[in-house]
């Protein structure tokens, strides 16, 4: 196949469990196995087994390195197209480094990080951007994030940005032949069938774009900041939050000591907290920053969750906050509403103008939870809950090329508008087509393989 | 066998005298080749077979660069033309294309003049029936009369004389183009030299008498007011104009043609060739759009001596009853006598891929081909190959790098690489739309961006050269000229007010006004008070030069991109039958081709995107392993 020699590589995560899985890929696949691995009636592998688990025992030389299961694939039935072997060792780092050496030993190479990915896509078996979806599947963080990069390695979005490239060529092909066939009757396309058409184009673009902030959150998360002065119930909205919802990830190692992150699964929307250690001190992060510093974190921030007193009058750095709020995604809980109310939604309404949404809550009683996360999940989602069969754009570089081909087509349209001739218009309707093509891999670009496949992990 | 006997040593033998074999004989002996060219008839030299007309769409383009080039169809058509049309000029300049009506007796005799008057040329006439090969390298040339001549290089231009058949309903023979002797033996010892050679088809309509035609049924077809000359070297044209005629098929033609479709070579399985697409025949018409109730025809002139007029678009290989009995269907052909019947033409050509893309052939050296027989149809095709074949030819012999064009430099090289990368299934025919970068790839601009190379490698003459520096100087001063005037609210907002421009608040250069969709340089003129005598091909290269910036901006851009694959070269010992990603049909179309970038790999049909992404890798890591290889 696609280089000669076998590939090998550890397929589970490090660190120790029950099982492990070790991974080989390439033609001598078989061959190693039949000479590692010994069946208790000790017969060869046949393509008998294929996809089979066969039991059986590990030796090296003639001393047992493990008891394990092994799937034989034959190719091109496989993953990577090639013959692949896996075997399913105990789980602790000396098995499974005793298997991989042995099997290097015995004539493979160490797999660099995406080269079985990489393999698949070189033999034809993923388009580009099924190969990519390798990698968000295995990095999803909630299970709505996984749906999407699944539906995306099951060849969703290249399904769509395909039929966009096949609208564009026909569109072309009937616009050339008035080109080169002057003189033939036949009818030219008028300016109002064209834009219609790259119109109609321009908005299967965009609809994947907007897709794609979705997909972006559920990807790496909706990070979010809660702000609001001191004892307004910020630690009861983290409690309950916490309580709520599943934490997944705790203290991230490696971020600055005021910026610390949490991220819980809000209606599968991983939403990253942002400063939780802010929150805990009761200190208020504009306080500590002041105004003008605040505004430059929140504008980091995916959502800014502002958290007033309902029992006290607006300050006037609350005031300016509000001012700052009125163009973002925010949502402004009014809590302690079961208290004496000296704010009602009115006076905020009156701020923040209709986008934004205003929630009476009761943190200390955990009232109002349930609707900011629907809220949250709103907003993510767009008021579409199930992402079936949406074509969910995760991917920066697919979204690069999807915004460069909406700009190419917005020009095709303005240069039609101003009655350009067809084949000026050609210019930027040719750049769209390859900038879809791009997504899929029909674009041929120089350095891209190499570097989409260098940030896969080892393994896969 | 005739005895043989030595008749003489060339640097370069062209065999052929069409439009390749001409332009090809003329670069070479014109950049100092003692050359020589033969034809089976000389009174066949430069002929056109087919229609009496040169250019159109995309193959305008291809005389422009021919004669930009320095060579010859672009000159000769100019003193032979009866009509000329610039095509397409409703639409943006880029896709303008010339075409003109030619006299097709005076082509062949003002071509004739001019092969006959080049030093360092012999024109003799001889059919070419084996060519010697030693070692690899071409190394002489016999005729059929016993005449053998020494050669280092050989320009094969034989268009569709080799093995020629033409077919006439039922009526079968041996035949070059338009009666003309067939070369039946060359083929054959191609052949014997290792050549893969396919069959291919073309065909072209009636000659009908002039005195026959009622012009009252038909409407008249004129062209440009004030035509345009092909050559560069031409400033203007005058000529006695004739007139086309456009008529229409109608339900009866059909009718006609359909009972008696199985008496045509094509439907009656006679013929074994592949036609073209482009250039179909009536009955073919007729089948594949069958919902259509109407085709057009135009009789045009084929000169001023003759009353014979060729009937385009009437091309087929029905017998000779049938196709004066469906022509009198038609309106204004209700008499017509046929002069010259329709016949459809077979013919041997070579698999265009077993070229580089100097044109030599990849297998045996210093042996070249050019035009029709390397699988294209056309006039221009082939002077185009022509032309390039004749430089090659020289450069090599003289030692010198070769001279190609790429597809963002010519339609020249759009041409070349779909031949020698692509292959083709039928004859090529050139169209705007095979260029990728056609806003650059102009007619107008074919000087600017030819001219000069032609001049450094010693084909373009210093007549030409200095034309053209002054064409760009003059260009540079205009330019420089509109961007530093500026004119004031008051002088111009009446005239933008009439050309429907929205009127400036202040002083504005005329180069900003000129890039506005309305304006345009002409209309100008009465704001633009010191505006010096120009040129039209001056003040139309800065018109479009501004207008159009942004969008040429954004193909240059295109260039780029497809630069960085075209740069990227594949190494010639490469092993494709080794690299085990590709895909089986990829591995041997890469083998048989040896693309010699990793662009032109991704052109060849049955290279994947995804083999080329094969390919990338597989040239990263080899030169990772060089550069580790090289480190110790």
């Amino acid at each position: 196949m696609f280089r000669e020699d076998t590939i090998v590589a550890i397929s589970t995560p490090p660190g120790e469990g029950a099982i492990g899985i070790v991974r080989m890929s390439g033609e001598l696949s078989m061959q190693i196995a039949n000479k590692i691995f010994r069946q208790k009636k000790d017969r060869d592998i046949t393509i008998n087994d294929h996809r089979k688990m066969l039991y059986g025992h590990i030796y090296k030389n003639e001393s047992v390195v493990d008891e394990v299961l092994l799937v034989p694939m034959f190719s091109p039935a496989t993953y990577t197209r090639e013959d692949l072997v896996e075997i399913h060792c105990h789980g602790g780092m000396v098995p499974l480094t005793e298997i991989v050496k042995l099997i290097l030993e015995n004539g493979a190479s160490m797999a660099e990080p995406g080269e079985f990915t990489k393999r698949a896509f070189l033999n034809g078996r993923l388009d580009l951007a099924q190969a990519e979806s390798v990698m968000d599947l295995i990095q999803a963080k909630t299970p709505q994030g996984f749906e999407v990069a699944y539906n995306q390695l099951e060849g969703h979005l290249s399904g769509k940005v395909d039929a966009v490239r096949a609208e564009l060529l026909s569109a072309m092909a009937q616009l050339e032949v008035c080109i080169d066939y002057p003189e033939e009757d036949i009818e030219e396309m008028t300016y109002s069938e064209m834009t219609d058409r790259f119109k109609a184009a321009e908005k299967s673009v965009s609809a994947l774009l907007e897709n794609s902030e979705t997909g972006r959150i559920l990807r790496d998360g909706l990070s979010t900041v809660i702000v609001g002065k001191p004892n307004v119930g910020k630690s009861s909205l983290l409690n309950a939050l916490l309580r709520e919802s599943r934490a997944i990830v705790t203290d991230i190692p490696g971020t600055t000591r005021d910026v610390i992150e949490e991220t819980l699964n809000v209606r599968g929307v991983p939403v990253k907290l942002v400063d939780t250690a802010g929150i805990r001190e009761t200190e208020d992060l504009v306080e500590k920053l002041g105004v003008e510093r605040s505004k430059a974190f929140f504008n980091r921030a995916d959502l800014v969750v502002f958290v007033l007193n309902a029992a006290e009058a607006l300050s006037p750095e609350d005031e300016d906050i509000m001012k700052y709020l009125k163009d973002r995604r925010a949502i402004v809980l009014l809590n302690k509403s079961d208290l004496d109310p000296v704010l009602d939604e009115m006076t905020l309404r009156d701020r923040l103008g209709n986008e934004i949404p205003v929630i009476r809550t009761s943190l200390i009683q955990e009232e109002g939870i349930q609707e900011l996360e629907d809220e949250i999940a709103k907003m993510v989602y767009g008021g579409q809950m199930s992402l079936a069969e949406r074509s969910v754009v995760t991917n920066l570089r697919h979204q690069d090329a999807l915004r460069r081909a909406a700009k190419s087509l917005g020009d095709a349209l303005g240069s039609c508008k101003e009655g350009m001739p067809y084949d000026f218009l050609q210019v930027d309707v040719r750049n769209a087509y390859d900038a879809l093509g791009e997504i899929t891999g029909e674009t041929v670009e120089n350095d891209l393989i190499t570097k989409i496949f260098s940030q896969f992990c080892l393994g896969k | 066998m005739p005895e043989e006997f030595y008749s003489g040593t060339y640097d370069v033998a062209v065999i052929g005298a069409g439009h390749a074999g001409c332009e090809a004989a003329l670069a070479s002996a014109r950049m100092g080749m003692k050359t020589v060219m033969f034809s089976i008839n000389l009174d066949s030299l430069a002929m056109l077979p087919c229609n009496p007309s040169i250019g159109g769409t995309g193959k305008g383009h291809l005389v422009r660069e021919v004669d930009a080039l320095g060579g010859q169809m672009g000159l000769i058509t100019d003193q032979a033309m009866v009509q000329s049309k610039m095509l397409n000029t409703r639409k943006g300049p880029a896709v303008h294309s010339l075409r003109a009506q030619a006299d097709k007796t005076r082509y062949h005799v003002e071509m004739k003049k001019v092969i006959e008057n080049t030093s360092n040329l012999d024109l003799k006439q001889g059919e070419i029936i084996e060519i010697e090969v030693a070692d690899g390298r071409v190394k002489s040339l016999l005729t059929s009369t016993g005449a053998r001549y020494e050669t280092r290089a050989i320009i094969l231009a034989t268009g569709t004389y080799l093995g020629g058949k033409i077919f006439i309903g039922s009526s079968v023979f041996q035949s070059g183009p338009n009666g003309l002797a067939p070369s039946l033996k060359l083929a054959e010892n191609l052949k014997s030299h290792g050549l893969e050679i396919w069959r291919f088809k073309t065909g072209t309509p009636a000659r009908v008498n002039k005195r026959s035609l009622d012009y009252s049924k038909m409407e008249a077809q004129y062209g440009d007011p004030k035509p345009v000359p092909f050559s560069f070297l031409n400033d203007s044209i005058s000529f006695e104009e004739l007139p086309c005629w456009l008529t229409y098929t109608n339900a009866e033609t059909h009718a006609v043609i359909q009972k008696n479709i199985l008496r045509s070579a094509m439907y009656g399985g006679q013929i074994e060739g592949t036609g073209t697409r482009y250039c179909p025949s009536i009955e073919d018409k007729i089948t594949r759009f069958a919902d259509k109730e109407r085709h057009q025809l135009f009789v045009e002139p084929e000169g001023y001596e003759t009353n014979e007029m060729y009937v385009q678009g009437m091309s087929t290989s029905l017998p000779e009853d049938v196709q004066t009995a469906f022509m009198r269907t038609i309106p204004g052909l209700e008499n017509v006598e046929v002069m010259r019947p329709a016949y459809a033409i077979e013919y041997d050509c070579l698999d265009p891929s077993q070229l580089k893309n100097t044109l030599e052939l990849k297998s045996i050296e210093n042996l070249f081909s050019a035009g029709q027989f390397n699988g294209s149809s056309g006039y221009e095709e082939a002077a185009a190959q022509g032309i390039i074949a004749g430089i090659n030819a020289a450069l090599k012999l003289k030692g010198e790098p070769p001279f190609t064009l790429d597809r963002s430099e010519a339609y020249i090289g759009v041409l070349i690489d779909d031949l020698v990368t692509k292959g083709t299934n039928e004859p090529y025919r050139m169209m705007t739309s095979r260029a990728e970068y056609r806003l650059l790839l102009r007619q107008d601009n074919a000087d600017m961006r030819l001219t000069e190379r032609s001049y450094s490698i010693g084909l373009a003459t210093h007549e030409r050269y200095e034309k053209l520096m002054d064409k760009l100087m003059n260009i540079d001063l205009e330019l420089k000229r509109l961007e530093s005037v500026t004119v004031r609210p008051e002088m111009v907002n009446g005239l933008l007010e009439r050309l429907g421009s929205s009127p400036i608040k202040q002083g504005m250069s005329l180069m900003e006004l000129l890039r506005r969709p309305e304006v345009d340089y002409i209309s100008l003129a009465e704001v633009d008070i010191d505006r010096p005598w120009l040129r039209e091909d001056v003040f139309v290269q800065c018109e479009i030069q501004l207008k159009y910036q942004g969008y040429i901006q954004k193909q240059l851009q295109q260039v780029e991109r497809f630069k960085q694959l075209e740069n990227k070269r594949l190494p010639e010992d490469l092993d494709y039958l080794d690299i085990e990603g590709l895909r089986l049909e990829a591995r041997q179309k890469l083998s048989k081709i040896r693309p010699e970038s990793v662009g032109q790999a991704s052109r060849i049909s049955g290279v994947s995107p995804a083999d080329v992404s094969v390919l990338l890798i597989y040239l990263e890591q080899r030169n990772r392993r060089r550069g580790v290889d090289n480190g110790r």
